[in-house]
């Protein structure tokens, strides 16, 4: 019998539309409603041939063979206890539950936690700690933006619907005009289908948006007329035709792509840009939003700094406290000087989406796992692959938004070949790794030694007092 | 004696890499739709090559065999594209100017035509790089 879900939030972007309509029968997706052509794929490839049905064991010829849970969690506690710096990345692309248990797990190993943040917007996060974050939700952007950029980011391409949800197309509560109402601004260095839907393109030679944003403050402090004739390679007469066009917008809203984080300054840019920000209050109301690349990779920075007090690059080695030092504790970094002694790779794509020569370090000489629904590059070269349910798919639970707004993910079919959730298998892991600590087992190679609290500190009131 | 071109490299999502990557990276679209560069038609031009030819990217820490398109998003001479993924990894440099984020975007690198080379498949560069199995899919998918 077919039924439609209605209301259903797809699993792909940090847009996280969550006006999907999936039609199912007999337990198979077949047809998907509203959903870009990414969604789309994520829901039919749920329902295609091929899935992997239970965890496999990687036998010395190169083959997998299939094992049962209870052995590749035995695997993987055991891989946990056994290293003494284990490295838990991912979680780009799965729930705040499944994040939370693996939290728990990696306190309990002493391993360092990080997530895709660490390779995407890891560098917006340093600066939104430097000059804070003056955001807003999308729902704020829809009702009220009438002048919209989005600098050093394509939507059309990375966020497919986000321009028709919320950037540039919606009609809103006092954007009532729609697109016709609004003045969108896009600044990148290659022609992108989102800088076709502009009214204004800035050509920016790549590697150099520092410097055009400069311009943009130096005309908001009143030093226009300091300008060179050409900043970055775009006209002063654009820059100051755009700069108009922002003062007298009613809302301001910028939002920032891997163009800012991935380019030479990295954390820099996206410190001037918030700073662009504050000078552009003085005209008008301006807000900024990173766009956030997975459904759910706002999640860990919630769930962990909740959990740890940081959002991404947690060492909790020293078992007595976290520690965040992003080129110290950040997985390319970790991996560049090989300094992990296992690996687990879940919820993305080590292998596809970090450089190869940092990747080729964690693949090969240490222990690795994969936990992930399909086979991905990481799976290619791990010991053992656990696949698990597909958040919004197969298993639903709490997902953030690239504003930061939890967004209640629902299953539309239930687990393929009754594999479990990210969260029970963590939990299991967890329970085995008591069980095997409880049996004796230890790390081969000595623990770090703890800071040790000193015996005669004296609580501050008592000192004051 | 073959021309080579000195350009600047950047490498991001596009629409139609993540929908092969959603249907999986072991399939022919993947394949089709990541292993490519995208150039300027002037840059082509000047390489001396047509459309579609194989090409060799040669990066501070790598080399890679892709196909030379036109980049129907336009770059500007001088800069090309990768779409993210398996081939425009083997090029990435992976100093992260203590952020922890690769060099993604913006790292110089020299094309010159290959037409003779073979593009290899994903799995095939992920497995000889990390040593293993000799890049052979030995598993039923």
């Amino acid at each position: 019998m077919q039924e439609t879900i209605k209301h259903v939030a797809c699993p792909y972007c940090g847009a996280c539309c969550d006006d999907l309509e999936i039609t199912v029968e007999d337990g198979k997706i077949i047809e998907v409603k509203n959903a870009c052509i990414i969604g789309t794929e994520i829901y039919h490839h749920a329902s295609r041939e091929g899935r992997v049905g239970s965890p496999r064991r990687r036998q010395p010829d190169g083959t997998y063979k299939d094992i049962t849970y209870e052995e590749a969690i035995d695997f993987t506690a055991k891989m946990l206890i056994k290293a003494k710096k284990p490295l838990i990345y991912g979680f780009g692309s799965t729930n705040c539950e499944g994040m939370a248990a693996a939290g728990r797990v990696a306190e309990d190993a002493g391993a360092v936690l990080d997530n895709c943040a660490s390779i995407c917007h890891g560098s917006s996060f340093l600066a939104i700690f430097d000059t804070g974050y003056p955001s807003c939700t999308l729902g704020e952007v829809k009702n009220r933006a009438d002048v919209v950029i989005y600098w050093g980011s394509n939507p059309q391409h990375a966020h497919p619907r986000h321009l028709s949800r919320y950037g540039v197309f919606p009609r809103g509560y006092f954007t009532g005009k729609g697109y016709k109402g609004r003045k969108v601004i896009v600044v990148d260095p290659r022609y992108t289908d989102t800088a076709r839907c502009a009214d204004h393109f800035l050509q920016v030679q790549q590697g150099h948006d520092y410097e055009l944003f400069d311009a943009f403050r130096m005309v908001m402090h009143g030093y226009a007329d300091k300008i060179p004739a050409i900043v970055a390679g775009v006209p002063k007469e654009k820059i100051l035709e755009v700069c108009e066009i922002i003062k007298g917008g009613r809302y301001v809203h910028i939002f920032f792509g891997m163009g800012l984080c991935h380019s030479d300054g990295r954390n820099h840019n996206v410190d001037i840009a918030i700073n662009l920000v504050r000078d552009i209050n003085e005209y008008t109301k301006c807000t900024i939003m990173a766009m956030r690349g997975h459904y759910n990779i706002a999640g860990p920075g919630i769930v962990w700094a909740w959990q740890f007090g940081f959002p991404y690059c947690i060492d909790l080695t020293k078992g007595s406290h976290a520690h965040m030092n992003p080129g110290e504790t950040s997985s390319v970094d970790l991996a560049n000087r090989g300094e992990v002694d296992a690996f687990i790779n879940i919820g993305t794509d080590a292998g596809a989406h970090f450089p190869i020569r940092a990747f080729e370090k964690l693949g090969s000489g240490i222990p690795m796992v994969t936990i992930d629904p399909s086979v991905n590059m990481a799976a290619t070269v791990s010991d053992v692959h656990i696949p698990v349910a597909i958040v919004g798919v197969e298993t639903g639970g709490i997902c953030y938004r690239m504003d930061n707004v939890p967004i209640q993910y629902r299953a539309v079919v239930e687990p393929y070949n009754g594999i479990l959730t990210d969260e029970e298998l963590f939990d299991r892991i967890y329970e085995r790794m008591q069980e095997l600590k409880k049996e004796g087992w230890t790390t081969d190679e000595g623990v770090w030694d703890y800071a040790t609290p000193l015996a005669d500190v004296r609580p501050v009131k008592e000192v004051y007092e | 004696m073959s021309k080579v071109i000195h350009l600047n490299m950047v490498t991001q999502r596009a629409v139609e890499e993540g929908e092969a990557m959603e249907s999986g990276k072991t399939t022919q679209l993947y394949f089709d739709v990541c292993s490519l560069v995208e150039m300027n038609a002037e840059d082509i031009k000047e390489l001396d090559i047509n459309p579609n030819t194989v090409v060799k990217v040669t990066s501070e820490c790598g080399e890679v065999i892709v196909k030379a398109v036109v980049a129907r998003q336009t770059c500007p001479r001088g800069l090309c594209h990768i779409r993210q993924g398996v081939w425009a990894n083997q090029v990435v440099p992976p100093r992260t100017q203590s952020t922890g984020e690769p060099q993604y975007s913006g790292f110089p690198v020299t094309i010159e035509p290959a037409p003779e080379a073979r593009i290899v498949p994903a799995v095939e560069l992920i497995q000889k790089a990390c040593n293993k199995w000799n890049g052979q899919l030995l598993w039923p998918m």
